[in-house]
């Protein structure tokens, strides 16, 4: 079963939404799979300004999403790249294991965010 | 707040009268049935009696129906059972593409043993191809299954019309009715079908029991061999209180029968008419008439069912889904691809089933909820604005 801060973040998750005109996007995963994320990033003096996301998945897909913009909000673009999956799911209060693959996503979404930004600049 | 449960196809709730007449079974009345002294013959005639209650619910002989563990263990006996034990005849075996697993796996089981197995489509709203079935039938053919119902679409199979082809070609006819038992007329005679798969928990009986209906006696290969019990074919101790509890159900639910029909129909369709009329981009899926009556199921574009159940029961509203992400083996509902749902409309997928607890309040709170929750996944999805 989903741990408490799981049910939390997927309930009132942080920081949904979307970026207009975002420094960078990063999107993952297929709606026909179940799973899909986007990410929009705002990058300021290399640092993360503000993150958004859009989620199409289950319970620990949304959370997940949630979870990974507030732990990369505010870090440098390397220190957001070096959050693991497991970090996101530890984060969680873990993970069921037939789950484990949608913090995969969420780490990968943000990554690819990352890629996008520093792919124009 | 209150609990609205609109799962029924998964449980329902053992019947006050239900569990009255089991308990005695457990304690008092515990002997083994297959013990010659009074008190062991006086349950084996009870179990008898059971028997006669199932096989009138069902329009069946009282010598032609088999207790088992479940309604899983009567569809592994009905399909594999028949067919092991009919070697001459051949071996290949038909059945739709949209059984319970309970089916679909035994045939995986006796292709391993040398059999053929045909899968017969169905279309857009779930209903088996009559035509393709007589195609499909060879000489060898020793089983057509096909369900009564399904219990995630809703759609009612036409039966009668496939045991006419059957019959004519000589081939067994099989139909697993647990989603329909109960809910509509379910006769055997008027079927014409050979076996027929009953389940206890989904008529307001127990876990833990179910039953097969065989015609005439037909010969059947043992799954659990064993003594003597249900005359050789399935070995081991009557689960005598589970039998006394699938008995009594089934006596309710005969006499129910009418009354049920009638108010599940009602709810149903006041529940899809509301979320038809209340949502955007969602589909009905299976047979808009042809379905069962305390049935209602759909796909709500753009969102995940999971996510939609568990934002659903915090609103105390319980109900299932056949979402890719729900399942533990993370595979899509083979029944919405099979009646050709788009892969990320089916992951949207929402099954209402009812029984006559439910009241017209619960179905328009349902009403009520269910958009509200829709449009807040769909504020958070990314596919939505495209959809």
């Amino acid at each position: 079963m989903y741990s408490e801060i799981v049910m939390d973040h997927f309930a009132n998750p942080r920081n949904v939404g979307e970026i207009q005109n975002p420094d960078g996007l990063g999107q993952v995963g297929n709606p026909a799979c179940g799973d899909m994320m986007a990410f929009y990033i705002k990058v300021d003096d290399n640092k993360l300004s503000d993150i958004k996301y859009k989620t199409f998945g289950c319970v620990a897909a949304i959370a997940v999403s949630s979870i990974v913009s507030e732990m990369a909000n505010g870090k440098s673009l390397d220190e957001a790249k070096q959050i693991s999956k497991k970090a996101a799911a530890e984060a969680l209060g873990g993970l069921p294991k037939e789950k484990m693959h949608c913090s995969n996503l969420g780490a990968e979404a943000l990554v690819k965010a990352i890629e996008d930004y520093e792919s124009k600049n | 707040m209150n609990k609205i449960f609109l799962d029924h196809a998964s449980a329902t709730p053992v019947k006050k009268d239900v569990l009255d007449e089991m308990l005695p079974f457990f304690s008092r009345d515990f002997e083994n049935p297959s013990t010659v002294y009074d008190r062991g013959m006086e349950i084996k005639d009870r179990i008898e009696q059971e028997r006669a209650r199932v096989a009138n619910l069902v329009n069946a002989k009282e010598g032609e129906i088999i207790f088992t563990s479940s309604g899983a263990e009567a569809n592994n006996l009905a399909v594999k059972g028949a067919a092991l034990a009919r070697p001459k005849k051949g071996k290949h075996i038909i059945v739709s593409a949209i059984e319970h697993h309970s089916v679909l796996n035994s045939a995986r089981f006796l292709e391993r043993q040398g059999y053929e197995t045909s899968f017969l489509n169905v279309d857009k709203y779930g209903l088996v191809d009559l035509n393709r079935l007589e195609d499909l039938i060879r000489p060898e053919t020793v089983l057509v299954s096909v369900m009564h119902a399904n219990n995630e679409i809703g759609t009612i199979e036409p039966i009668r019309e496939i045991s006419e082809i059957t019959k004519q070609k000589d081939v067994l006819l099989h139909t697993d009715a647990v989603a329909s038992l109960g809910n509509i007329e379910v006769d055997v005679e008027n079927l014409g079908v050979d076996l027929l798969t009953i389940s206890s928990p989904s008529i307001g009986g127990p876990k833990g029991v179910g039953a097969l209906y065989f015609k005439n006696n037909m010969r059947l290969m043992p799954l659990i061999h064993g003594g003597i019990q249900e005359k050789g074919r399935r070995g081991g101790t009557e689960n005598v209180p589970g039998i006394v509890g699938l008995g009594k159900a089934a006596e309710i639910a005969k006499k129910e029968l009418f009354q049920k029909e009638k108010n599940l129909t009602q709810l149903r369709d006041r529940l899809i008419n509301g979320v038809l009329d209340n949502i955007d981009k969602v589909r009905l899926t299976g047979h808009p008439e042809l379905r069962l009556p305390g049935h209602a199921s759909f796909c709500v574009e753009a969102i995940e069912g999971e996510a939609l159940i568990f934002m659903l029961s915090a609103s105390g509203i319980y109900t299932n889904t056949g979402s890719a992400c729900a399942s533990k083996a993370l595979k899509t509902s083979p029944v919405l691809i099979a009646v050709g749902t788009p892969e990320d409309v089916a992951q949207g997928s929402v099954v209402f089933t009812f029984d006559t607890s439910n009241t017209q309040q619960e179905i328009d709170y349902v009403v009520e909820t269910l958009p509200i929750v829709s449009a807040r996944l769909r504020e958070m999805s990314p596919i939505w604005n495209a959809a």
